[in-house]
């Protein structure tokens, strides 16, 4: 097997990520590490996304969802373990479990009904449930309504992994990462995995040589919220804290702008994407510019925005196109 | 050549906003022929297909196949009994490679397909019927590039590759040789000789020159009624169809 440009700087880019905590204590900054690590989360939640946009052509409009329900496991168990001594509620074990097969099955319900619709339909009704969600969140005063609520232990994982140390937990994000890029290679390449990309390209025909689309899709709806539920359990690790804002639709959006900055039907890509989309944030809105009073790095997304219209102009594939073999036809 | 009846159309109907698309059709595809359906445009042959597929519901009328009645089957079940259609437009995936097309079809009929885990690209089970069928439609030395750019001619081989995947009991092919050139037409009949040796199909077709010569009966449709079902011999002698719609091409 010969080893192509694309897989060496892709190959690059995962070393240069594996090593990041030993070069940010060398360098002596540990905020990159942090945000880094809230990168690779994002990722790991495009990377879900993904498989429904890139691979299934299912725009869903409502991902963050299933990043808070994951997030908000982490954050309730907590609070009981902190206010009420359920020391159960705290075992990172547990909590792993509530998260993934909860996520899975709101992913489940609003699946089932959303893929009964088509197009437009689809993106409006899945981004009406996570905002059902966003709105229950909001008005639950125990969990703290809509200041949120704060984490004041971390996910208790039995000795096994310290989340409290910042570097084990940035390594159980990283090798989530890795794992969950390995997970998207199997099962785009899967039998499953075809019947997703078939569907996309030609449901009509997918009908005619006698498949029915509707319960792979749904499977892969459900794969994606569970997917996406673990990436909230660890957001709610990193952060310390969990607000119904990460589950607004607007974050919805930022997991979809992702996954168009690094490019569709990409395995790579979202991970391109959530790494660009970030570190575009974070420098833009620290331009050091004054004009007229008006610092410019608070209006970064006045920026931002004709960028995301130039990319999805004139690269298609986000990130992607500018790799070397890259696919020219889509 | 048995003579048991493979597809029995009863008083079929579809209705399209007072528009009647499928008048009270009755029609019987005997196993083993090749029964041609002929109409001028707006006949309601494509609609007679959708009927019998299932992408479309019917508004009265039952359809028999195999012995079976198809009013409650969907579209993907009447797949699985053994109805096959090709498209009047080119209907593929074009962001796959040939093989792939035909492979995803053979996939369909090998069990369900939640597995999640095995490579799918190199599994011989889907690869080897898929290069023998393309091997029947000349398509091999193709197998490994993009479908998108085979020629139109290839595309509708493809198309007809991809129901043949599906380990058809009946072909129904609208019209294969839409848009094709005269060379490729005449290809494209040759191998529908071949075929109809193995297959039952049910054809529609605007060359007449092909029907003519390949189908052993033909139905005449207008206004989505049979007018006249018989064979090459007795439709281009039939007064009726001259009338409706041969002229004097017959």
């Amino acid at each position: 097997m010969s080893i192509s440009p694309r897989l060496l700087i892709n190959s690059a880019l995962l070393i240069f990520l594996a090593a990041l905590p030993f070069l940010t204590d060398w360098a002596g900054d540990s905020f990159y590490t942090g945000l880094v690590a809230r990168i690779l989360i994002l990722a790991i939640a495009a990377l879900s996304l993904n498989l429904l946009i890139g691979y299934g052509g299912m725009v869903s409009f409502g991902h963050a969802a299933y990043i808070g329900v994951g997030a908000y496991v982490v954050g309730i168990g907590a609070f009981h373990a902190f206010e009420d001594g359920i020391d159960w509620m705290l075992n990172g074990y547990i909590q792993l479990v509530i998260a993934l097969l909860g996520s899975a099955f709101i992913a489940l319900i609003i699946g089932a009904i959303s893929l009964r619709t088509r197009g437009v339909y689809f993106i409006m009704i899945t981004m009406a449930f996570s905002q059902m969600l966003y709105f229950t969140a909001v008005g639950v005063e125990t969990y703290g309504a809509d200041d949120g609520l704060s984490i004041y232990s971390r996910s208790d994982m039995l000795g096994l992994i310290d989340l409290n140390d910042e570097k084990s937990l940035y390594y159980l994000i990283f090798i989530s990462l890795l794992v969950v890029l390995y997970l998207m290679h199997r099962l785009v390449g899967s039998a499953f995995g075809n019947v997703i990309r078939g569907s996309k390209s030609n449901e009509a025909r997918m009908r005619a040589i006698g498949f029915s689309p509707y319960k792979y899709r749904l499977t892969a709806f459900v794969i994606a919220g569970a997917i996406a539920g673990y990436a909230g359990f660890l957001m709610a690790n990193l952060n310390d804290f969990v607000s119904p804002d990460v589950m607004h639709w607007t974050r919805s959006g930022d997991l979809i702008i992702m996954i168009l900055l690094g490019g569709m039907a990409s395995l790579f890509g979202p991970l391109y994407g959530a790494l660009a989309f970030l570190m575009l944030e974070e420098m833009l809105s620290s331009i050091p510019l004054t004009i007229g009073g008006l610092h410019v790095g608070e209006y970064w997304q006045l920026i931002f925005g004709p960028l995301l219209i130039l990319i999805v102009l004139y690269a298609r594939n986000g990130v992607d196109s500018f790799l070397p073999g890259a696919r020219k036809n889509s | 050549m048995t003579t048991r009846d493979l597809l029995v159309i009863k008083n079929l109907v579809k209705r399209y906003d007072g528009l009647l698309a499928t008048d009270d059709l009755s029609l019987t595809v005997r196993e083993g022929e090749l029964h041609a359906i002929i109409g001028p445009n707006g006949a309601g042959k494509t609609t007679l297909i959708k009927q019998l597929t299932g992408e479309i519901p019917s508004d009265g009328g039952q359809v028999t196949f195999a012995g079976q009645n198809l009013k409650r089957l969907s579209e993907p079940e009447r797949s699985h009994i053994g109805l096959a259609r090709s498209f009047q437009i080119t209907s593929l995936f074009q962001d796959f490679t040939v093989l792939e097309n035909v492979c995803l079809a053979v996939q369909a009929h090998s069990g369900h397909s939640f597995r999640f885990w095995k490579k799918i690209n190199d599994d011989t089970t889907l690869t080897e019927p898929a290069l023998d069928i393309l091997r029947q439609m000349g398509l091999e030395p193709r197998a490994y590039i993009a479908t998108s750019s085979l020629s139109h001619g290839e595309q509708r081989q493809l198309e007809i590759a991809v129901a043949l995947a599906t380990k058809p009991k009946l072909l129904l092919l609208d019209e294969p040789m839409a848009g094709m050139s005269q060379e490729d037409s005449e290809k494209l009949v040759e191998r529908l000789n071949e075929l109809k040796q193995r297959y039952t199909i049910l054809l529609i077709e605007h060359d007449m020159d092909a029907v003519f010569s390949l189908a052993d009966r033909i139905s005449v449709l207008v206004y989505g009624r049979a007018i006249a079902t018989g064979t090459p011999d007795e439709i281009r002698n039939n007064e009726d169809v001259r009338q409706a719609y041969l002229g004097e091409e017959a």
